[in-house]
C-alpha cells in the first residue's frame, strides 16, 4: 500500500466538528479539566491544520497521556469506572488530535467516537438518544468514507449523502438482528453494586428521605392494566418493607425466603404490566400485594419482589395483585419479636404515651385508632417542607412541630405501635399514578414517592394504615398537589391544573413509554415472549428465525444495492431500441456495425410506406444523440416519432425479407 | 495482501485456472469479483464486537441498537464495494517496445458502462499498488500499469488485480483479470565502448560519420517526404503553407548503408552478439545512417526510421537462440 497523504485541512475541520458533537452528550459526566482540555486540543490542532505548522513534539505527548491519566485517576479514584472510562476515552481523543497526521489517525479517532457514541448509552437511553445513534453514525460514517479517500480537493461533507444511504440501508439488518439476534442474560463482568446519582426510592428511611424525592418529577415506573386500574385510593405500589429501626432510620430487617400465603378473595385480581425505570436496587414494584413473581423478581416473606440483580435497565414485566389481601396471619416467636423491638432509651416521650394507650386500650385495635385519633386531633400539618429534626426526631415531631411528611408520619405511628407492644412496621413504595390521556397506562412518578405502616391485628394479619390519610385525607385521593400547602415546592407535573403544557408533556411522555417498551425493555426475557408468541420460542428456531430475517433483509438490500447498479440505459437509446424491434418485425435488422443513419436509410427503402416516418424518427434520434446540447423536448419527439412508425406494414411484412448484414 | 509463499502459489494456480487467458477487454463479472475485509474491516469488526459486549454486560438496549447499526452499515458498504467493480469493463492494448531491464508501461482504461461513477479504482500486481483513479459515470479512468521486462521477446501483461476499497475501505473487491496484452522486449543494448560495426564502413566511418552528424548544413535540394524521414529534415515552411510535405535533402544523407551481421561477430555467445548488433542499431538510428540486419535465416534490408528500426529491434528480440 502506498503511504497514504497528509489530511487536507477541511478533513481535520470535519473531524473536529463531528468529534465534537459526539463529545456534547458527555458533558454533563466528564469534569471540567477534561472538557477544556480536549476544547484547547481541538483548537490548537485546528490552528495547526490552518497555518499548516507542526504538531507537538511526540515526548510532549507522551508526557501529557501520563499526567492526564494520572489525573483521571486522581479525580475518579479509579480508572475501572465507567465515569473514568469515558473521561480517559475523551481524553485520549484530544491527545491523539495532536496527532492526527494521516489515514490511520483518522480512522483510530473515528473509531474512538463510535466508541463514545456507544459509552453515552451507558448513561442515558432516553428517546432523544434513538436520534443521536442515527446522527452520530451517519456523521461518523461519511467522515470513515471521506477518510477513506485520496482527492484532496474532495469536501468531507461531500460524502453526507452516500453516507446517509448506508445508513438506511443499514436499518432492516439492524432491525432483524435487534429483534431476533438472541439476547443474553445477566452480565457477563463484574458490575459496580450500586449505581450513583440515580433517583428512586431508598431501602432506609430517615424523616425527610422521602420528601426529596418529591420534588422530581422524573417517571419511576408505568403501568399498564388489563381492564380497568384501581381507584385512585387503592394505587398503593409497594417496595421494601422496613422493619427494624435504631432511633433515627428505619432499615430493611431479614424476611423470610418463602413467599406469604395471602387471604382475601381470589377473584378480585388485577392484572397489569409495569415498564419500571432503572433504579439500581434490587427490588420491584406491585400494587399492594402481589400474589405470583415477576419477570425476574421473587416475592420474599413480606410481598417484597426481589431481584438478583440491581435494575440497570428499563425492565418490563407482568404482574398480578390482590387488593383487599390478608397478609402473615401467622406472627410468633423470633419474627413477633423482630416486629416490636425498639432501641432502648429512644423518644422517651413517644414512649411514655404509648404506654398509657396500652395500659388505656382493650386491645391492639383500638390502641392504633387512639394513635390515630392523636395525629387527627392534634394540629398535625402535611408538608414538603418539614422542619429539619435533628435528634430525637419521634419527640420534637410529635409534641413541638407537628409537621412533617409521609415519611415522618409512617415512622413515627410504627413506633408509637411498637412501643404500645403492637407489632408494626414501615413499607416504602409509592401512592398514585395518573392516567395519561395521550395513552392507556398510568404514570406514577418519583413525586408519587410515599410511605406507609402496617401494622398487625390479631385475626387479620398485616393491615396497611396510612397515616397520612388522617392527616391529609386528600392525599391518598387527589395526590401530592392538591395536599400540601400551595407554597410547597411541587413538580409541575404533580399539581392539576390543566395547560397545554401538561397536554405536551403527556404525549411526550406516551412516546417516552413507546420507546421503553419496544426498544429499551427489549430484553432477553421479553424477547424470549414476544418470539416464543409466534413460535420461535426455543434456540433452534430463534436462530433459524434469525437466519431467515437476515436473509430476508440482506437480500432486499442487497437487491436494492446491485440491481441500482445495473445497466440504467439512456433512454434515447432505449426509444431506439423500441424502433429497432419494430424494424426487426417487418425484417429490417440492424447491423452489428450499422449506424443509425445507415440503418434508416436501408429501412427507409426497405419499407417505402414508412420511409418518412422511419426517417423522421431515426432524424430525432440523430439530433439528440450527437449534437452536443440536444434540442429541448428532444426526447419527447422521438418516442412521438418513434411511436409513429407503424402501419399496414405489420400485416404486409411477413413476406419481404431483407434482413441486415 | 500478504501471505506466505506456499499459499500464494497455490492461490496463484487455482485462480489462474479458473480465470485463464481472457480477451482484451474483460468486464467483471459476479463471479470474478471476490471482497474480503481490510485491516480496518478488522478492526471495525473488534469495535462492534465490544460494543455488542457492552450491550450484553449492561443489558442495554441502546449498545445493542448502536452494534446492529453498525453491522448493517458494514454490509451495506460490502455490497456498495462490490458494487464499484460490478460490470466494470478493463480495456488496454499493447504496450510500448521497451529494453529488457526496463519496465512496460501498460495503458489500462477502466470504463464504466452503466451510468455509475465508479471512485477509487486500483490496480495491483505483484502486491504492489498503484494510484487510483476514479472512473466518471459512463465514462473511462486511465491508469498505468507498470510490469517489469526482465527478458527480450514478448511479454504478456500477465495476470493482475483491479481492486476497490470505495466507500468505506472496510472491505477490498478484487478482480484477477488477465487479458492478452502484451508487448515487445527488446534485447538490452551493450554499454560502454563497442567496436563499430564491420560492414563495409569501417574505411570511410569517419568522413562519412562527420558528413552525416553534422551534415545539415550542406543543403542539396529537397524530395518529396517519405516514411521514415527524420521530422527535423522536413520542410516545415512548406507544409505550414498547405503544400505537400517534403524533405530536406543533405550532403551526408546518402551515404552508404552498413551491414549489422550476426555472422560478423564470432566469439561472442548468442545473447551478447544480440546486445551488440541492438547498440549498433541505435547507434545508426541515432547517426541517421541506412542500415541492414542480417540474422542467420533473416536478412532485412537497408533502410532509416522509427518503423525500420523498431522492424530490425523486433527481429532481435524474437530472435531464438
Amino acid at each position: 500500500m502506498n503511504r497514504a497523504p497528509a489530511l487536507s485541512t477541511s478533513m481535520v475541520a470535519a473531524l473536529l466538528a463531528v468529534l465534537g458533537g459526539v463529545l456534547v452528550p458527555h458533558l454533563a459526566h466528564l469534569p471540567l479539566w477534561v472538557t477544556a482540555g480536549v476544547v484547547a486540543a481541538g483548537l490548537l490542532r485546528w490552528r495547526i491544520a490552518r497555518k499548516g505548522s507542526g504538531l507537538p513534539p511526540r515526548w510532549l505527548l507522551a508526557g501529557l497521556t501520563l499526567g492526564v491519566t494520572a489525573g483521571i485517576w486522581a479525580a475518579f479514584g479509579t480508572l475501572a469506572d465507567l465515569s473514568a472510562g469515558v473521561a480517559l476515552l475523551a481524553a485520549m481523543g484530544g491527545l491523539k488530535l495532536l496527532e492526527l497526521r494521516r489515514r490511520r489517525d483518522a480512522l483510530v479517532l473515528i473509531y474512538l467516537g463510535f466508541f463514545l457514541v456507544g459509552a453515552q448509552f451507558l448513561f442515558s437511553q432516553a428517546p432523544w438518544t434513538g436520534a443521536y445513534l442515527l446522527g452520530a453514525v451517519w456523521a461518523l460514517t461519511a467522515l470513515l468514507v471521506a477518510a477513506g479517500r485520496d482527492a484532496e480537493e474532495e469536501s468531507p461533507w461531500a460524502h453526507a449523502g452516500l453516507a446517509g444511504r448506508l445508513v438506511a440501508q443499514a436499518v432492516p439488518v439492524a432491525a432483524v438482528l435487534f429483534l431476533f439476534f438472541p439476547r443474553l442474560d445477566g452480565p457477563l463482568l463484574g458490575l459496580p453494586e450500586e449505581g450513583s446519582a440515580v433517583t428512586g426510592l431508598d431501602d432506609r428511611l430517615a424523616p425527610g428521605a422521602v420528601s426529596r424525592l418529591s420534588r422530581s418529577d422524573a417517571v419511576a415506573f408505568r403501568a399498564t392494566f388489563a381492564d380497568a386500574p384501581p381507584p385512585p385510593g387503592q394505587r398503593y405500589w409497594r417496595g421494601p418493607v422496613l422493619a427494624a429501626y435504631d432511633g433515627r432510620e428505619w432499615r430493611p430487617a431479614e424476611a423470610a425466603e418463602e413467599p406469604p400465603e395471602l387471604g382475601g378473595e381470589e377473584g378480585a385480581e388485577l392484572d397489569y404490566r409495569i415498564l419500571l425505570e432503572p433504579h439500581s436496587r434490587r427490588w420491584l414494584f406491585a400494587l399492594d400485594l402481589p400474589v405470583r413473581d415477576g419477570g425476574d423478581a421473587r416475592r420474599d416473606g413480606d410481598a417484597v419482589l426481589r431481584t438478583e440483580d440491581p435494575v440497570r435497565e428499563v425492565i418490563r414485566y407482568r404482574m398480578r395483585s390482590r387488593l383487599h389481601a390478608g397478609l402473615g396471619e401467622e406472627l410468633e416467636g423470633a419474627v413477633r419479636d423482630r416486629h416490636l423491638r425498639l432501641p432502648e432509651e429512644a423518644h422517651p416521650r413517644a414512649r411514655e404515651l404509648a404506654k398509657e394507650w396500652e395500659a388505656e386500650a382493650a386491645d391492639a385495635e383500638e390502641v392504633l385508632q387512639r394513635a390515630l385519633g392523636y395525629l387527627r386531633r392534634q394540629d398535625f400539618a402535611y408538608t414538603l417542607k418539614p422542619p429539619d429534626y435533628g435528634e430525637n426526631w419521634v419527640d420534637r415531631f410529635l409534641f413541638e412541630e407537628r409537621s412533617g411528611f409521609c415519611g415522618h408520619y409512617a415512622g413515627a405511628l410504627a413506633f408509637l405501635m411498637r412501643a404500645a407492644g403492637v407489632p408494626a412496621r414501615v413499607v416504602t413504595g409509592y401512592l398514585g399514578g395518573e392516567p395519561n390521556p395521550a395513552g392507556d397506562y398510568l404514570i406514577v412518578r418519583q413525586s408519587d414517592a410515599h410511605a406507609w405502616t402496617e401494622v398487625w391485628l390479631p385475626e387479620e394479619g398485616w393491615v396497611r394504615v396510612d397515616p397520612t390519610g388522617a392527616v391529609a385525607p386528600d392525599r391518598a385521593e387527589e395526590g401530592l398537589g392538591e395536599s400540601v400547602p400551595e407554597e410547597d415546592p411541587v413538580p409541575s407535573m404533580a399539581r392539576s391544573e390543566g395547560s397545554w403544557l401538561r397536554d405536551v408533556r403527556f404525549r411526550i411522555d406516551a412516546l417516552e413509554t413507546a420507546w421503553n417498551r419496544w426498544v429499551l425493555g427489549y430484553d432477553a426475557q421479553v424477547q424470549r415472549d414476544v418470539l416464543g408468541s409466534v413460535g420461535l420460542g426455543d434456540w433452534p428456531r430463534m436462530v433459524a428465525g434469525l437466519a431467515a430475517g437476515l436473509a430476508l433483509a440482506g437480500g432486499l438490500v442487497a437487491g436494492l444495492v446491485l440491481w441500482r447498479g445495473r445497466t440504467r440505459r439512456d433512454p434515447a437509446v432505449a426509444a431506439f431500441a423500441r424502433l429497432e424491434r419494430k424494424l426487426a418485425r417487418a425484417g429490417v435488422r440492424r447491423g452489428r456495425a450499422e449506424g443509425p443513419a445507415a440503418f434508416g436509410e436501408r429501412a427507409a427503402a426497405a419499407l417505402p410506406d414508412q420511409a418518412e416516418a422511419v426517417r423522421r424518427a431515426v432524424s430525432a434520434y440523430i439530433r439528440l444523440r450527437y449534437t452536443p446540447e440536444g434540442p429541448e423536448g428532444g426526447l419527447r419527439e422521438l418516442r412521438r416519432r418513434v411511436a409513429e412508425v407503424r402501419g399496414p406494414w405489420k400485416r404486409q411484412a411477413a413476406g419481404r425479407d431483407t434482413s441486415g448484414p | 495482501m500478504r501471505m506466505p509463499r506456499l499459499l500464494r502459489g497455490l492461490v496463484d494456480r487455482l485462480v489462474d485456472r479458473r480465470m485463464g487467458l481472457q480477451g482484451a477487454s474483460v468486464r467483471l463479472t459476479y463471479r470474478r469479483i471476490f471482497i474480503l475485509p481490510t485491516r480496518a474491516g478488522m478492526g471495525f469488526a473488534a469495535l462492534l464486537g465490544a460494543v455488542w459486549l457492552a450491550g450484553v454486560n449492561y443489558g442495554n438496549s441502546m449498545a445493542y441498537l448502536l452494534a446492529f447499526l453498525l453491522a448493517g452499515t458494514a454490509h451495506a458498504a460490502l455490497l456498495h464495494t462490490f458494487r464499484n467493480l460490478l460490470g466494470l469493463r478493463v480495456l488496454g492494448a499493447e504496450a510500448e517496445p521497451v529494453f529488457a531491464g526496463g519496465v512496460a508501461r501498460f495503458r489500462v482504461q477502466l470504463q464504466d458502462p452503466d451510468g455509475r461513477r465508479r471512485p477509487g479504482l486500483f490496480l495491483l500486481r505483484e502486491s504492489r499498488e498503484g494510484r487510483a483513479v476514479d472512473v466518471p459515470a459512463s465514462g473511462t479512468g486511465g491508469l498505468v500499469l507498470e510490469v517489469p521486462a526482465p527478458a527480450r521477446g514478448y511479454l504478456p501483461v500477465g495476470r493482475f488485480v483491479v481492486g476497490t476499497r470505495f466507500p468505506t475501505r472496510l472491505f477490498q473487491a478484487w478482480s484477477w483479470v488477465r487479458p492478452d496484452w502484451g508487448c515487445v522486449v527488446y534485447p538490452r543494448p551493450e554499454e560502454g565502448a563497442v567496436p563499430e560495426p564491420a560492414g563495409g564502413s569501417a574505411a570511410t566511418g569517419e568522413a562519412e560519420e562527420g558528413a552525416t552528424g553534422d551534415g545539415d548544413e550542406d543543403f542539396r535540394g529537397l524530395r518529396r517526404y517519405q516514411a521514415g524521414d527524420p521530422t527535423r529534415h522536413v520542410a516545415w515552411r512548406l507544409v505550414a503553407r498547405g503544400q505537400d510535405p517534403h524533405t530536406k535533402v543533405f550532403a551526408g544523407a546518402a551515404a552508404s548503408p552498413v551491414w549489422l551481421d550476426w555472422a560478423a561477430l564470432p566469439g561472442l555467445d548468442a545473447e551478447a552478439r544480440l546486445a551488440r548488433l541492438t547498440r549498433w542499431v541505435l547507434d545508426a538510428e541515432r547517426q541517421g545512417r541506412p542500415y541492414g540486419l542480417r540474422l542467420p535465416g533473416e536478412e532485412i534490408p537497408p533502410g532509416r526510421g522509427p518503423d525500420h528500426r523498431h522492424r530490425c529491434l523486433t527481429a532481435l528480440a524474437y530472435h531464438p537462440a
